[in-house]
Protein backbone atom coordinates (compact mmCIF):
# COMPACT_ATOMS: atom_id res chain seq x y z
CA UNK A 1 0.00 0.00 0.00
CA UNK A 2 2.68 2.16 0.51
CA UNK A 3 4.36 1.60 -2.76
CA UNK A 4 0.86 3.01 -4.17
CA UNK A 5 1.21 6.02 -2.16
CA UNK A 6 4.70 6.92 -3.42
CA UNK A 7 3.96 5.78 -7.18
CA UNK A 8 0.78 8.13 -6.79
CA UNK A 9 2.58 11.00 -5.48
CA UNK A 10 5.06 11.22 -7.78
CA UNK A 11 2.53 11.28 -10.58
CA UNK A 12 0.42 13.83 -9.14
CA UNK A 13 4.15 15.85 -8.59
CA UNK A 14 4.57 15.28 -12.14
CA UNK A 15 0.73 16.82 -12.93
CA UNK A 16 1.13 19.84 -10.31
CA UNK A 17 4.47 20.77 -11.36
CA UNK A 18 4.42 20.50 -15.08
CA UNK A 19 1.65 22.84 -16.62
CA UNK A 20 -0.50 20.34 -17.49
CA UNK A 21 -2.32 20.63 -14.77
CA UNK A 22 -2.88 24.23 -14.73
CA UNK A 23 -4.13 24.31 -18.62
CA UNK A 24 -6.42 21.32 -17.81
CA UNK A 25 -8.37 22.51 -14.68
CA UNK A 26 -8.61 26.25 -16.04
CA UNK A 27 -10.01 24.95 -19.43
CA UNK A 28 -12.53 22.67 -17.47
CA UNK A 29 -13.33 25.40 -15.27
CA UNK A 30 -13.47 27.56 -18.06
CA UNK A 31 -15.88 25.68 -20.25
CA UNK A 32 -18.46 23.95 -17.59
CA UNK A 33 -18.29 27.57 -16.29
CA UNK A 34 -19.54 29.45 -19.35
CA UNK A 35 -21.99 26.55 -20.09
CA UNK A 36 -23.63 26.48 -16.81
CA UNK A 37 -23.73 30.59 -16.70
CA UNK A 38 -24.70 31.58 -19.12
CA UNK A 39 -28.01 30.25 -18.99
CA UNK A 40 -28.51 29.83 -15.25
CA UNK A 41 -30.41 33.46 -14.85
CA UNK A 42 -32.67 32.20 -17.60
CA UNK A 43 -34.36 29.38 -15.93
CA UNK A 44 -33.88 31.01 -12.37
CA UNK A 45 -34.04 27.99 -10.20
CA UNK A 46 -31.24 27.77 -7.77
CA UNK A 47 -30.06 23.99 -8.86
CA UNK A 48 -26.48 22.82 -10.11
CA UNK A 49 -28.24 20.69 -12.66
CA UNK A 50 -27.37 21.95 -15.91
CA UNK A 51 -23.65 22.08 -14.57
CA UNK A 52 -23.80 18.12 -14.06
CA UNK A 53 -25.79 17.86 -17.37
CA UNK A 54 -22.77 18.62 -19.26
CA UNK A 55 -20.15 17.18 -16.75
CA UNK A 56 -19.97 13.70 -19.10
CA UNK A 57 -19.46 15.48 -21.97
CA UNK A 58 -16.24 17.73 -20.49
CA UNK A 59 -15.28 14.66 -18.78
CA UNK A 60 -14.97 12.30 -22.02
CA UNK A 61 -12.85 14.96 -23.40
CA UNK A 62 -10.59 16.09 -20.04
CA UNK A 63 -10.10 13.13 -18.45
CA UNK A 64 -8.02 11.05 -21.67
CA UNK A 65 -6.00 13.96 -21.74
CA UNK A 66 -4.73 13.66 -18.13
CA UNK A 67 -4.88 9.82 -18.03
CA UNK A 68 -2.77 9.53 -21.70
CA UNK A 69 0.54 9.97 -20.64
CA UNK A 70 0.41 7.41 -17.43
CA UNK A 71 1.54 4.21 -19.05
CA UNK A 72 2.16 5.81 -22.86
CA UNK A 73 4.78 8.18 -21.42
CA UNK A 74 6.56 5.30 -19.78
CA UNK A 75 6.74 2.97 -22.51
CA UNK A 76 8.08 5.75 -24.69
CA UNK A 77 10.61 6.61 -22.63
CA UNK A 78 11.64 3.06 -21.90
CA UNK A 79 11.45 4.25 -17.78
CA UNK A 80 8.80 1.32 -17.58
CA UNK A 81 11.65 -0.94 -17.29
CA UNK A 82 13.18 0.82 -14.23
CA UNK A 83 9.58 1.33 -12.45
CA UNK A 84 8.96 -2.13 -12.82
CA UNK A 85 12.50 -3.57 -11.92
CA UNK A 86 12.37 -1.79 -8.64
CA UNK A 87 10.83 -3.59 -5.58
CA UNK A 88 7.28 -3.09 -7.03
CA UNK A 89 4.47 -5.22 -8.27
CA UNK A 90 2.39 -4.33 -11.57
CA UNK A 91 -0.98 -3.78 -8.72
CA UNK A 92 1.25 -1.29 -7.19
CA UNK A 93 1.84 1.32 -10.27
CA UNK A 94 -1.45 0.67 -11.77
CA UNK A 95 -3.41 1.56 -8.11
CA UNK A 96 -1.09 4.26 -7.64
CA UNK A 97 -1.54 5.80 -11.20
CA UNK A 98 -5.30 4.94 -11.54
CA UNK A 99 -5.64 7.25 -7.69
CA UNK A 100 -3.47 9.53 -8.98
CA UNK A 101 -5.89 10.33 -11.92
CA UNK A 102 -8.75 10.62 -9.18
CA UNK A 103 -6.91 12.06 -7.21
CA UNK A 104 -6.32 14.90 -10.37
CA UNK A 105 -10.23 14.99 -11.23
CA UNK A 106 -10.57 15.49 -7.62
CA UNK A 107 -8.70 18.62 -7.90
CA UNK A 108 -10.51 20.13 -11.08
CA UNK A 109 -13.54 19.35 -8.85
CA UNK A 110 -13.03 21.01 -6.12
CA UNK A 111 -12.96 25.06 -7.43
CA UNK A 112 -16.68 24.43 -8.51
CA UNK A 113 -17.46 24.00 -5.34
CA UNK A 114 -17.92 27.91 -5.16
CA UNK A 115 -21.03 27.20 -7.61
CA UNK A 116 -23.08 26.00 -5.10
CA UNK A 117 -21.76 28.35 -2.28
CA UNK A 118 -22.61 31.25 -4.57
CA UNK A 119 -26.63 29.89 -5.72
CA UNK A 120 -27.20 29.05 -1.86
CA UNK A 121 -27.08 32.76 -1.58
CA UNK A 122 -28.96 33.47 -4.07
CA UNK A 123 -31.74 31.55 -3.46
CA UNK A 124 -33.32 28.35 -1.93
CA UNK A 125 -30.35 25.30 -3.39
CA UNK A 126 -31.38 21.88 -2.19
CA UNK A 127 -27.98 20.42 -1.07
CA UNK A 128 -29.17 16.86 -1.62
CA UNK A 129 -28.90 16.47 -5.37
CA UNK A 130 -25.47 18.57 -4.83
CA UNK A 131 -24.24 15.75 -2.87
CA UNK A 132 -25.15 13.32 -4.91
CA UNK A 133 -23.88 15.13 -8.06
CA UNK A 134 -20.37 15.35 -6.82
CA UNK A 135 -20.58 11.20 -5.77
CA UNK A 136 -21.89 10.61 -9.46
CA UNK A 137 -18.60 12.79 -10.67
CA UNK A 138 -16.21 11.63 -8.67
CA UNK A 139 -17.37 8.04 -9.65
CA UNK A 140 -18.05 9.03 -12.81
CA UNK A 141 -14.54 10.53 -12.98
CA UNK A 142 -12.79 7.11 -11.58
CA UNK A 143 -14.12 5.21 -13.89
CA UNK A 144 -12.97 7.64 -17.15
CA UNK A 145 -9.86 7.52 -15.64
CA UNK A 146 -9.98 3.84 -15.49
CA UNK A 147 -10.64 3.44 -19.24
CA UNK A 148 -7.83 6.50 -20.26
CA UNK A 149 -5.44 4.25 -18.37
CA UNK A 150 -6.03 1.35 -20.15
CA UNK A 151 -6.20 3.38 -23.47
CA UNK A 152 -2.73 4.72 -22.46
CA UNK A 153 -1.45 1.01 -22.37
CA UNK A 154 -2.21 0.14 -25.77
CA UNK A 155 0.35 2.66 -26.91
CA UNK A 156 3.56 4.25 -26.75
CA UNK A 157 1.79 7.22 -28.72
CA UNK A 158 0.12 9.84 -26.49
CA UNK A 159 -2.23 11.28 -28.77
CA UNK A 160 -3.06 7.61 -30.22
CA UNK A 161 -3.62 7.16 -26.11
CA UNK A 162 -5.84 10.67 -26.05
CA UNK A 163 -8.09 9.56 -29.48
CA UNK A 164 -8.77 5.83 -28.36
CA UNK A 165 -9.37 6.84 -24.68
CA UNK A 166 -11.71 9.60 -25.64
CA UNK A 167 -13.68 6.98 -27.78
CA UNK A 168 -14.64 5.51 -25.58
CA UNK A 169 -15.22 7.95 -23.09
CA UNK A 170 -17.25 9.46 -25.52
CA UNK A 171 -19.35 6.27 -26.74
CA UNK A 172 -20.26 5.42 -22.92
CA UNK A 173 -21.53 8.83 -22.40
CA UNK A 174 -23.70 9.25 -25.54
CA UNK A 175 -24.78 5.53 -26.31
CA UNK A 176 -28.50 5.63 -23.98
CA UNK A 177 -29.06 8.85 -26.72
CA UNK A 178 -28.28 6.63 -29.34
CA UNK A 179 -30.89 3.97 -28.58
CA UNK A 180 -32.92 4.22 -32.05
CA UNK A 181 -30.05 2.92 -34.05
CA UNK A 182 -30.35 -0.35 -32.17
CA UNK A 183 -33.02 -3.43 -32.41
CA UNK A 184 -35.55 -2.79 -30.01
CA UNK A 185 -34.66 -6.47 -27.85
CA UNK A 186 -31.16 -4.62 -27.12
CA UNK A 187 -32.82 -1.77 -25.61
CA UNK A 188 -32.88 -2.47 -22.29
CA UNK A 189 -28.79 -3.83 -22.17
CA UNK A 190 -27.76 -1.25 -24.21
CA UNK A 191 -29.48 1.86 -22.12
CA UNK A 192 -27.72 0.47 -19.43
CA UNK A 193 -24.14 0.51 -20.88
CA UNK A 194 -24.64 4.31 -20.76
CA UNK A 195 -22.53 6.31 -18.10
CA UNK A 196 -24.46 9.85 -18.41
CA UNK A 197 -27.84 7.32 -17.30
CA UNK A 198 -26.05 6.16 -14.47
CA UNK A 199 -24.72 9.61 -13.29
CA UNK A 200 -27.87 11.42 -13.86
CA UNK A 201 -29.66 9.27 -11.74
CA UNK A 202 -27.21 9.67 -8.87
CA UNK A 203 -26.99 13.90 -9.78
CA UNK A 204 -30.62 13.90 -9.18
CA UNK A 205 -29.45 12.66 -5.34
CA UNK A 206 -31.19 9.59 -5.56
CA UNK A 207 -28.04 6.77 -4.38
CA UNK A 208 -29.31 3.41 -6.20
CA UNK A 209 -26.71 0.51 -5.86
CA UNK A 210 -27.17 -0.51 -9.44
CA UNK A 211 -25.68 2.82 -10.70
CA UNK A 212 -23.17 2.74 -8.17
CA UNK A 213 -22.11 -0.87 -8.93
CA UNK A 214 -22.57 0.32 -13.13
CA UNK A 215 -19.21 2.70 -12.49
CA UNK A 216 -17.28 0.30 -9.74
CA UNK A 217 -17.72 -2.08 -12.92
CA UNK A 218 -16.63 -0.10 -15.25
CA UNK A 219 -13.38 0.84 -13.07
CA UNK A 220 -12.65 -3.04 -12.47
CA UNK A 221 -12.99 -3.53 -16.31
CA UNK A 222 -10.62 -0.74 -17.48
CA UNK A 223 -8.09 -1.46 -14.27
CA UNK A 224 -8.38 -5.39 -15.54
CA UNK A 225 -7.85 -4.70 -18.93
CA UNK A 226 -4.99 -2.39 -18.54
CA UNK A 227 -3.30 -5.21 -16.52
CA UNK A 228 -3.96 -8.04 -19.16
CA UNK A 229 -2.25 -5.90 -21.77
CA UNK A 230 0.78 -4.71 -19.76
CA UNK A 231 0.87 -8.45 -18.97
CA UNK A 232 1.31 -9.08 -22.69
CA UNK A 233 4.02 -7.04 -23.37
CA UNK A 234 6.29 -8.94 -21.08
CA UNK B 1 23.95 -17.10 -5.97
CA UNK B 2 21.96 -17.32 -9.21
CA UNK B 3 21.00 -20.27 -10.88
CA UNK B 4 19.51 -20.43 -14.61
CA UNK B 5 18.09 -23.85 -15.71
CA UNK B 6 16.91 -24.44 -19.36
CA UNK B 7 16.09 -20.85 -19.96
CA UNK B 8 14.48 -19.68 -23.00
CA UNK B 9 12.28 -16.79 -24.33
CA UNK B 10 10.43 -16.39 -28.02
CA UNK B 11 8.89 -13.27 -29.65
CA UNK B 12 6.17 -14.42 -31.08
CA UNK B 13 8.33 -17.20 -33.42
CA UNK B 14 11.13 -15.77 -33.02
CA UNK B 15 13.94 -17.20 -30.54
CA UNK B 16 15.76 -14.60 -28.86
CA UNK B 17 17.23 -17.05 -25.51
CA UNK B 18 17.28 -20.53 -26.49
CA UNK B 19 18.03 -22.84 -23.27
CA UNK B 20 20.33 -21.37 -21.53
CA UNK B 21 22.12 -22.43 -18.49
CA UNK B 22 24.47 -20.56 -16.29
CA UNK B 23 25.37 -20.06 -12.79
CA UNK B 24 27.21 -16.90 -11.14
CA UNK B 25 28.52 -17.01 -8.03
CA UNK B 26 28.57 -15.00 -5.06
CA UNK B 27 30.92 -12.00 -5.50
CA UNK B 28 32.03 -12.07 -9.28
CA UNK B 29 32.09 -9.73 -12.17
CA UNK B 30 30.21 -11.61 -15.05
CA UNK B 31 30.27 -10.20 -18.92
CA UNK B 32 27.60 -11.28 -20.98
CA UNK B 33 29.66 -10.60 -24.71
CA UNK B 34 27.98 -11.15 -27.85
CA UNK B 35 26.76 -9.03 -30.94
CA UNK B 36 23.85 -7.13 -31.33
CA UNK B 37 20.43 -8.74 -31.27
CA UNK B 38 22.60 -11.62 -30.11
CA UNK B 39 20.04 -12.15 -26.84
CA UNK B 40 22.10 -10.47 -24.03
CA UNK B 41 19.24 -7.47 -23.44
CA UNK B 42 16.56 -9.96 -23.19
CA UNK B 43 18.30 -12.92 -21.08
CA UNK B 44 19.11 -9.30 -18.03
CA UNK B 45 15.62 -8.54 -18.65
CA UNK B 46 14.43 -12.40 -17.38
CA UNK B 47 16.93 -12.11 -15.24
CA UNK B 48 15.42 -9.25 -13.49
CA UNK B 49 11.85 -10.21 -14.06
CA UNK B 50 10.89 -7.76 -16.70
CA UNK B 51 10.10 -10.14 -18.84
CA UNK B 52 8.79 -13.54 -18.45
CA UNK B 53 10.49 -16.56 -19.43
CA UNK B 54 8.77 -18.97 -22.49
CA UNK B 55 10.23 -21.66 -20.27
CA UNK B 56 12.70 -22.33 -17.84
CA UNK B 57 13.85 -21.45 -14.65
CA UNK B 58 15.21 -19.02 -12.54
CA UNK B 59 16.70 -19.09 -8.79
CA UNK B 60 17.93 -16.15 -6.90
CA UNK B 61 19.61 -17.75 -3.72
CA UNK B 62 16.49 -19.30 -2.17
CA UNK B 63 13.87 -17.59 -4.18
CA UNK B 64 12.25 -19.21 -6.94
CA UNK B 65 11.63 -15.92 -9.95
CA UNK B 66 8.15 -17.00 -10.70
CA UNK B 67 7.54 -17.16 -6.71
CA UNK B 68 8.94 -14.81 -4.96
CA UNK B 69 9.57 -11.68 -7.99
CA UNK B 70 9.68 -9.17 -5.22
CA UNK B 71 12.06 -10.49 -2.98
CA UNK B 72 14.16 -11.09 -5.91
CA UNK B 73 13.84 -7.60 -6.58
CA UNK B 74 14.80 -6.52 -3.37
CA UNK B 75 18.30 -8.09 -3.91
CA UNK B 76 19.06 -6.66 -7.25
CA UNK B 77 19.92 -3.26 -8.62
CA UNK B 78 19.18 -3.22 -12.25
CA UNK B 79 20.70 -0.49 -14.90
CA UNK B 80 19.01 -0.60 -18.50
CA UNK B 81 19.97 -0.21 -21.77
CA UNK B 82 20.95 3.76 -22.05
CA UNK B 83 19.35 4.24 -18.53
CA UNK B 84 15.61 5.60 -19.55
CA UNK B 85 15.12 8.23 -17.00
CA UNK B 86 11.95 10.35 -15.74
CA UNK B 87 12.50 13.01 -18.29
CA UNK B 88 10.47 15.64 -16.12
CA UNK B 89 12.07 15.11 -12.59
CA UNK B 90 15.06 16.66 -11.05
CA UNK B 91 17.49 14.30 -9.99
CA UNK B 92 17.71 14.72 -6.61
CA UNK B 93 13.84 13.92 -6.85
CA UNK B 94 14.10 11.25 -8.82
CA UNK B 95 16.82 9.35 -6.62
CA UNK B 96 14.22 10.62 -3.45
CA UNK B 97 12.04 8.87 -5.47
CA UNK B 98 14.13 5.53 -5.99
CA UNK B 99 14.82 5.15 -2.27
CA UNK B 100 11.54 5.98 -1.21
CA UNK B 101 10.57 2.84 -3.22
CA UNK B 102 13.13 0.92 -2.49
CA UNK B 103 11.79 1.07 1.21
CA UNK B 104 14.76 3.24 2.66
CA UNK B 105 13.78 6.05 5.63
CA UNK B 106 14.29 8.85 6.06
CA UNK B 107 17.28 9.26 7.53
CA UNK B 108 19.07 6.29 5.77
CA UNK B 109 17.85 7.93 2.84
CA UNK B 110 19.35 11.20 3.02
CA UNK B 111 22.55 9.36 3.94
CA UNK B 112 22.89 7.07 1.27
CA UNK B 113 22.13 9.36 -1.21
CA UNK B 114 24.90 11.45 -0.04
CA UNK B 115 27.05 8.51 -0.55
CA UNK B 116 25.82 7.99 -3.90
CA UNK B 117 26.39 11.23 -5.03
CA UNK B 118 29.80 11.15 -4.07
CA UNK B 119 30.40 7.77 -5.27
CA UNK B 120 28.65 8.41 -9.02
CA UNK B 121 29.88 12.18 -8.86
CA UNK B 122 26.78 13.76 -9.15
CA UNK B 123 27.34 17.30 -6.97
CA UNK B 124 27.19 19.55 -9.38
CA UNK B 125 23.79 18.08 -11.18
CA UNK B 126 21.61 17.42 -7.80
CA UNK B 127 19.48 20.43 -9.13
CA UNK B 128 19.29 20.05 -12.87
CA UNK B 129 16.25 18.43 -14.69
CA UNK B 130 17.04 14.79 -16.02
CA UNK B 131 15.93 16.25 -19.56
CA UNK B 132 19.29 18.92 -19.50
CA UNK B 133 21.61 16.16 -18.87
CA UNK B 134 24.01 14.48 -21.33
CA UNK B 135 24.15 10.63 -22.14
CA UNK B 136 27.45 10.50 -19.62
CA UNK B 137 25.69 12.21 -16.57
CA UNK B 138 22.20 10.46 -17.52
CA UNK B 139 23.89 6.81 -17.14
CA UNK B 140 25.76 8.23 -13.93
CA UNK B 141 22.33 8.89 -12.26
CA UNK B 142 21.16 5.31 -13.81
CA UNK B 143 24.00 3.64 -11.79
CA UNK B 144 22.96 5.48 -8.43
CA UNK B 145 19.19 4.53 -9.11
CA UNK B 146 20.44 0.91 -9.73
CA UNK B 147 22.71 0.70 -6.29
CA UNK B 148 20.37 2.54 -4.45
CA UNK B 149 19.62 -0.07 -1.56
CA UNK B 150 23.45 -0.99 -1.84
CA UNK B 151 21.60 -4.41 -3.81
CA UNK B 152 23.99 -7.89 -3.27
CA UNK B 153 23.20 -8.21 -7.45
CA UNK B 154 23.96 -5.63 -10.14
CA UNK B 155 22.68 -5.86 -13.44
CA UNK B 156 23.98 -3.32 -15.86
CA UNK B 157 23.28 -3.85 -19.56
CA UNK B 158 25.86 -1.88 -21.94
CA UNK B 159 27.14 0.68 -18.97
CA UNK B 160 29.63 2.32 -21.11
CA UNK B 161 27.96 2.53 -24.43
CA UNK B 162 27.90 6.12 -25.77
CA UNK B 163 30.23 7.61 -23.38
CA UNK B 164 33.26 9.12 -24.06
CA UNK B 165 36.76 7.49 -22.94
CA UNK B 166 36.88 9.03 -19.79
CA UNK B 167 33.77 9.31 -19.11
CA UNK B 168 33.91 5.12 -20.01
CA UNK B 169 37.18 4.86 -17.57
CA UNK B 170 35.44 6.33 -14.76
CA UNK B 171 32.26 4.00 -14.82
CA UNK B 172 34.70 0.81 -15.36
CA UNK B 173 36.41 2.14 -12.21
CA UNK B 174 33.26 2.50 -10.34
CA UNK B 175 32.01 -0.94 -11.37
CA UNK B 176 35.38 -2.37 -10.18
CA UNK B 177 35.20 -0.55 -6.71
CA UNK B 178 31.54 -2.27 -6.33
CA UNK B 179 32.68 -5.62 -7.54
CA UNK B 180 35.03 -6.24 -4.96
CA UNK B 181 31.88 -7.39 -2.68
CA UNK B 182 28.91 -7.53 -5.24
CA UNK B 183 27.84 -10.01 -7.54
CA UNK B 184 27.52 -7.97 -11.01
CA UNK B 185 26.49 -8.93 -14.04
CA UNK B 186 27.27 -6.62 -17.07
CA UNK B 187 26.29 -6.99 -20.68
CA UNK B 188 28.53 -5.46 -23.87
CA UNK B 189 29.53 -5.75 -27.37
CA UNK B 190 32.66 -3.97 -26.53
CA UNK B 191 35.98 -6.49 -25.64
CA UNK B 192 38.20 -4.03 -24.08
CA UNK B 193 35.47 -3.79 -21.41
CA UNK B 194 35.24 -7.39 -20.21
CA UNK B 195 39.32 -7.42 -21.07
CA UNK B 196 39.31 -4.76 -18.21
CA UNK B 197 36.16 -5.27 -15.96
CA UNK B 198 35.18 -8.94 -15.77
CA UNK B 199 36.30 -12.05 -13.80
CA UNK B 200 34.19 -14.55 -15.97
CA UNK B 201 32.96 -14.29 -19.96
CA UNK B 202 30.36 -15.83 -20.90
CA UNK B 203 29.89 -15.27 -24.58
CA UNK B 204 26.31 -15.38 -26.69
CA UNK B 205 25.08 -16.00 -29.87
CA UNK B 206 21.76 -16.29 -31.35
CA UNK B 207 20.30 -16.92 -28.08
CA UNK B 208 22.70 -19.74 -27.15
CA UNK B 209 25.82 -19.67 -25.02
CA UNK B 210 29.10 -20.39 -27.02
CA UNK B 211 31.84 -20.01 -24.26
CA UNK B 212 31.63 -19.69 -20.86
CA UNK B 213 34.97 -20.03 -18.95
CA UNK B 214 37.17 -17.36 -17.24
CA UNK B 215 39.58 -14.98 -19.21
CA UNK B 216 42.59 -16.81 -18.37
CA UNK B 217 41.27 -19.55 -19.10
CA UNK B 218 39.65 -19.05 -22.69
CA UNK B 219 42.72 -17.24 -23.92
CA UNK B 220 44.69 -20.29 -22.98
CA UNK B 221 41.80 -22.66 -24.62
CA UNK B 222 42.63 -20.42 -27.84
CA UNK B 223 46.19 -21.82 -28.24
CA UNK B 224 48.40 -18.34 -27.40
CA UNK B 225 49.05 -18.78 -31.34
CA UNK B 226 51.15 -16.01 -31.86
CA UNK B 227 51.01 -13.81 -35.19
CA UNK B 228 54.02 -11.01 -36.70
CA UNK B 229 53.24 -8.39 -38.31
CA UNK B 230 55.45 -7.02 -41.34
CA UNK B 231 55.39 -4.10 -42.98
CA UNK B 232 57.95 -4.36 -45.90
CA UNK B 233 59.03 -1.71 -48.89
CA UNK B 234 60.72 -2.59 -51.78
CA UNK B 235 59.09 -6.46 -51.81
CA UNK B 236 57.02 -8.38 -53.93
CA UNK B 237 54.80 -10.93 -52.11
CA UNK B 238 55.96 -14.21 -53.79
CA UNK B 239 59.98 -13.32 -52.61
CA UNK B 240 58.86 -12.95 -49.40
CA UNK B 241 56.79 -15.98 -48.86
CA UNK B 242 59.50 -17.87 -50.54
CA UNK B 243 61.92 -16.42 -48.32
CA UNK B 244 60.10 -16.73 -44.85
CA UNK B 245 58.87 -20.23 -45.37
CA UNK B 246 62.10 -22.07 -44.84
CA UNK B 247 62.00 -20.76 -41.45
CA UNK B 248 60.87 -23.93 -39.23
CA UNK B 249 58.12 -22.73 -37.29
CA UNK B 250 56.28 -20.70 -39.48
CA UNK B 251 52.34 -21.81 -40.29
CA UNK B 252 51.64 -19.78 -42.84
CA UNK B 253 52.11 -16.61 -44.46
CA UNK B 254 49.37 -14.23 -45.36
CA UNK B 255 49.27 -11.23 -47.64
CA UNK B 256 46.86 -8.28 -46.15
CA UNK B 257 47.60 -5.75 -48.83
CA UNK B 258 49.72 -4.33 -50.81
CA UNK B 259 49.72 -0.79 -52.47
CA UNK B 260 52.12 0.27 -55.39
CA UNK B 261 54.79 2.55 -54.02
CA UNK B 262 53.68 2.10 -50.47
CA UNK B 263 54.39 -0.69 -47.90
CA UNK B 264 53.80 -4.56 -48.52
CA UNK B 265 51.34 -5.57 -45.49
CA UNK B 266 51.86 -9.19 -44.14
CA UNK B 267 50.97 -11.63 -41.48
CA UNK B 268 53.04 -14.49 -40.60
CA UNK B 269 51.14 -17.13 -38.08
CA UNK B 270 53.33 -19.18 -36.43
CA UNK B 271 52.86 -22.39 -35.32
CA UNK B 272 53.40 -23.14 -31.56
CA UNK B 273 54.00 -20.63 -29.07
CA UNK B 274 57.64 -20.00 -30.14
CA UNK B 275 58.87 -16.70 -30.92
CA UNK B 276 60.08 -16.32 -33.80
CA UNK B 277 60.34 -12.55 -34.68
CA UNK B 278 64.21 -12.98 -34.33
CA UNK B 279 64.43 -15.55 -36.97
CA UNK B 280 62.34 -13.51 -39.11
CA UNK B 281 64.62 -10.62 -38.26
CA UNK B 282 67.39 -12.22 -39.23
CA UNK B 283 66.16 -13.85 -42.62
CA UNK B 284 64.93 -10.18 -43.47
CA UNK B 285 68.12 -8.41 -42.69
CA UNK B 286 69.68 -10.59 -45.46
CA UNK B 287 67.88 -8.87 -48.24
CA UNK B 288 67.47 -5.15 -49.13
CA UNK B 289 64.04 -5.14 -48.44
CA UNK B 290 63.16 -2.06 -45.94
CA UNK B 291 61.37 -3.57 -43.02
CA UNK B 292 59.11 -0.41 -41.51
CA UNK B 293 56.56 -2.25 -39.05
CA UNK B 294 57.22 -5.69 -37.38
CA UNK B 295 55.22 -6.20 -34.58
CA UNK B 296 54.18 -9.73 -32.48
CA UNK B 297 50.30 -10.04 -31.52
CA UNK B 298 48.60 -12.65 -29.67
CA UNK B 299 45.69 -14.39 -30.46
CA UNK B 300 42.86 -11.93 -28.26
CA UNK B 301 39.39 -11.54 -27.07
CA UNK B 302 38.67 -10.05 -30.25
CA UNK B 303 39.67 -13.10 -32.65
CA UNK B 304 38.29 -15.29 -30.12
CA UNK B 305 34.78 -13.82 -30.28
CA UNK B 306 35.13 -13.42 -33.97
CA UNK B 307 35.48 -17.12 -34.33
CA UNK B 308 33.02 -18.46 -32.03
CA UNK B 309 30.32 -16.01 -33.33
CA UNK B 310 30.81 -15.59 -36.90
CA UNK B 311 27.84 -16.07 -39.53
CA UNK B 312 28.50 -19.25 -41.22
Amino acid sequence: MQQVIRICNKELKDYFISPIAYIVISIFLLVTGWFFFTTFFYYNQADLRNFFNLLPITFSFLIPAVTMRLFSEELNVGSYEMLLTLPVTFKDILLGKFLAGVLFVAAALVPTFSYPIFIAFMGQLEWGPVAGGYLGALLLGASFVAVGLFASSLTRNQIIAFIVGMAICFTLTLIDKMLFFFPGSLLGVIGYLGADFHFQNIAKGIIDSRDIVYFLSVVFIGLYGTHLVMQEKN
Amino acid sequence: MIHIENLSKYYKDLCAVDQINLDIKKGEILGLLGPNGAGKTTTLRMLTGYFMPTSGTIRVKDYQLDENLLEIKKLMGYLPESAPLYHSMLVYDYLDYVAGLRGLDKNKKISRIRQLVDLCGLDEIMHRSISELSKGLNQRVGLAHAMMDDPEILILDEPTSGLDPNQIAEIREIIRHIGEEKTVILSTHILSEVEATCDRVVIIDKGKIVANDRMENLKQSAGQTHFIHLDILRANFQDVHDRLSGIDGVAEIEKINEKPNGPLSVKVACKSASDLRETVYHAIKQTDWVLIEFHQETKTLETIFRELTEED
